[in-house]
């Protein structure tokens, strides 16, 4: 691809210039992976942690090696059931925004009709909120229409804020696809819901699929709306909160060492595959 | 063929009608509530009542002016700080990555995978007073002895830095993994030394990227108040810790009210003025 006039103007730069190329190039690399090694930093202490065994009540100074933090995973009252909720919750929140995401980012991509921007607006608009306006606001709601506060008006959060998410997730794919596959179905006399169920949804499984688990691991790590319409019940995130004022206990680092290595084989093997896609293709 | 033609223009709509029902109800409306709860007065014990009480807006604004201008301060600071050391980082990835691009990624949004409090309260753990961080600055004179880095608004900056870096580095990468190479081999073929190139060829087409880096990192670091709560003390608490404190301890929801619109209103105000002026028109998608 380089052109003729690159051969003849490297000899030029001579080998000082070459030198400082190499240097350069290397302070980057280096660079990157004192990058790394610091955002990897709080991981490895979380993980660490998770196997102290803390003398007081909170788990700050390293003092011996235990097992038993896993082993005990589920001693402190109240994690366990606070864990529970959270999957319980993330469990329908993104299986419900994931199907509400996709049928919008399909009418967005799709079909041109009237108040397409005005939807697209509304749509990027909870993303570019910030998570307390949209926990006070949705409070003030619930108050003002006297809802109790618990598992429905958290799970109505959940849903209202993986929306978003999940069609922007979905219509990214959506735009990337040729719409002639979808034409082709039509002329072949399918019609709209055959074309759909044969073609178009195979064709967005992996973007559905990636919204779902996306909806799923915010959902899971959701702290500052949930706290606002949580009432008394007790997500994961609300019972860390609860706990980092009198005591961290080590099984939170547990827990949170567990949810980081589901989430990562999950991912890894996301990276996998699609490396095997596009060796192949 | 009218029906047909009919049917077809109903069916964007269905589409649209569930989820769109959804934010309508629960994020536009509430809005509205979050406006008409600000206009009211009283107190806990007899209850609160929509009296055009305008007063909260200025109250709040008298009250927690400094509260407000820290949020902004902290949130500028931090994503300033995530754009300078991250756009190194996502060059480098973009560029240099080859076959690793993938991995690498997964490292830089690798913090997301721990629950943000957790990673959180792990910065309280490197920051402490007795740990490595506090010990290393104290031999190179950059903390007296005796002093500490928890509980100051660094800690905070740092933190908010931290929790929201990937937000920066993922736009940025995105927008110069898409610049065409053969743009700045051109550059360089017309004699740009690779210095020149990058601030004339790469940088300009990376911008998008790093608008969006700066709104999706400067948005949520406003209204953040974790980092303050667990890193900071009361003398860096940001707006978030009030309206917090405002609604779920004190229960004085017409103050809190106030307060979370006028953050909502400043930041929108600032993302309009930004977009205008960097000319993005793009960022509705």
């Amino acid at each position: 691809m380089t052109s003729v006039a690159v051969e003849v103007e490297r000899p030029r730069r001579g080998a000082f210039a070459g030198a400082w190329v190499f240097v350069r190039r290397h302070v980057l690399t280096v660079y990157s992976l004192l990058f790394f090694a610091y955002l990897l930093l709080p991981i490895g202490v979380v993980v660490a942690f998770s196997f102290n065994h803390p003398k007081g009540r909170f788990n700050f100074t390293w003092e011996r090696f235990t097992l038993s933090n896993w082993t005990h995973w589920n001693a402190i009252p109240g994690i366990q059931s606070a864990l529970e909720l959270s999957l319980e919750i993330a469990l329908i929140a993104s299986l419900a925004a994931t199907a509400l995401g996709t049928l919008v980012a399909l009418a967005l991509v799709r079909y041109g009709f009237r108040g397409r921007g005005t939807t697209n607006f509304i749509v990027f608009l909870p993303l570019s909120t910030p998570e307390i306006v949209l926990g006070a606001s949705l409070l003030t709601l619930f108050l003002n229409v006297s809802t109790p506060l618990g598992f429905w008006t958290i799970l109505i959060a959940h849903v209202m804020f993986c929306v978003s998410f999940a069609v922007v997730t979905v219509k990214a794919r959506l735009i990337g696809f040729d719409r002639y596959l979808e034409e082709a179905a039509m002329d072949l006399g399918a019609n709209e819901w055959t074309t759909f169920r044969k073609v178009t949804l195979p064709l967005i499984a992996p973007a559905i699929l990636a919204a779902l688990l996306l909806c799923f691991a915010i959902s899971v790590d959701d702290f500052v709306v949930t706290y606002f319409v949580a009432g008394s019940r007790v997500t994961f995130p609300i019972f860390v909160w609860g706990a980092a004022r009198v005591a961290t206990p080590p099984q939170i680092n547990v827990i949170g060492t567990a949810i980081f290595g589901i989430a990562v084989t999950l991912m890894l093997g996301n990276v996998f595959l699609q490396n095997r896609r596009t060796k192949r293709a | 063929m009218g029906f047909l033609h009919q049917r077809r223009g109903l069916t964007p709509y269905l589409l649209l009608a569930p989820g769109m029902l959804w934010l309508a109800v629960f994020f536009l409306v509430p809005l509205g509530f979050l406006i008409y709860q600000s206009l009211q007065s009283g107190s806990i014990d007899f209850g609160y009542a929509f009296t055009w009480a305008w007063g909260n807006y200025w109250d709040a604004i008298k009250g927690y002016r400094g509260e407000f201008e820290r949020s902004f301060e902290y949130a500028g600071l931090a994503t300033l700080i995530a754009l300078v050391v991250s756009y190194p980082v996502a060059y480098w990835i973009a560029f240099r990555g080859g076959r690793w691009k993938n991995l690498l990624l997964l490292f830089i949004v690798a913090p997301f995978f721990v629950t943000y409090l957790i990673r959180t309260l792990a910065w309280e753990t490197i920051l402490s007073d007795r740990g490595l961080v506090v010990r290393l600055l104290t031999d190179i004179h950059l903390v007296s002895p005796g002093g500490r880095v928890l509980a100051t608004g660094t800690a905070v900056v740092a933190g908010i830095t931290y929790n929201f870096l990937p937000f920066m580095a993922l736009p940025v990468y995105v927008s110069l993994e898409q610049i065409d190479q053969t743009l700045i081999e051109a550059a360089e073929d017309l004699y740009a030394s690779k210095w020149l190139a990058f601030l004339r060829v790469t940088l300009p087409l990376s911008l998008p990227g790093v608008v969006a880096g700066t709104l999706l990192t400067f948005i949520p670091a406003a209204g953040d108040f974790i980092n303050a709560q667990l890193l900071g003390s009361p003398t860096s608490h940001m707006i978030g810790n009030v309206i917090n404190s405002k609604f779920n301890e004190l229960i004085d929801y017409p103050a809190a009210a106030a307060m979370s619109f006028i953050l909502m209103a400043i930041i929108l105000a600032m993302v309009l003025v930004y977009a205008r002026a960097v000319g993005t028109e793009k960022l509705t998608g």
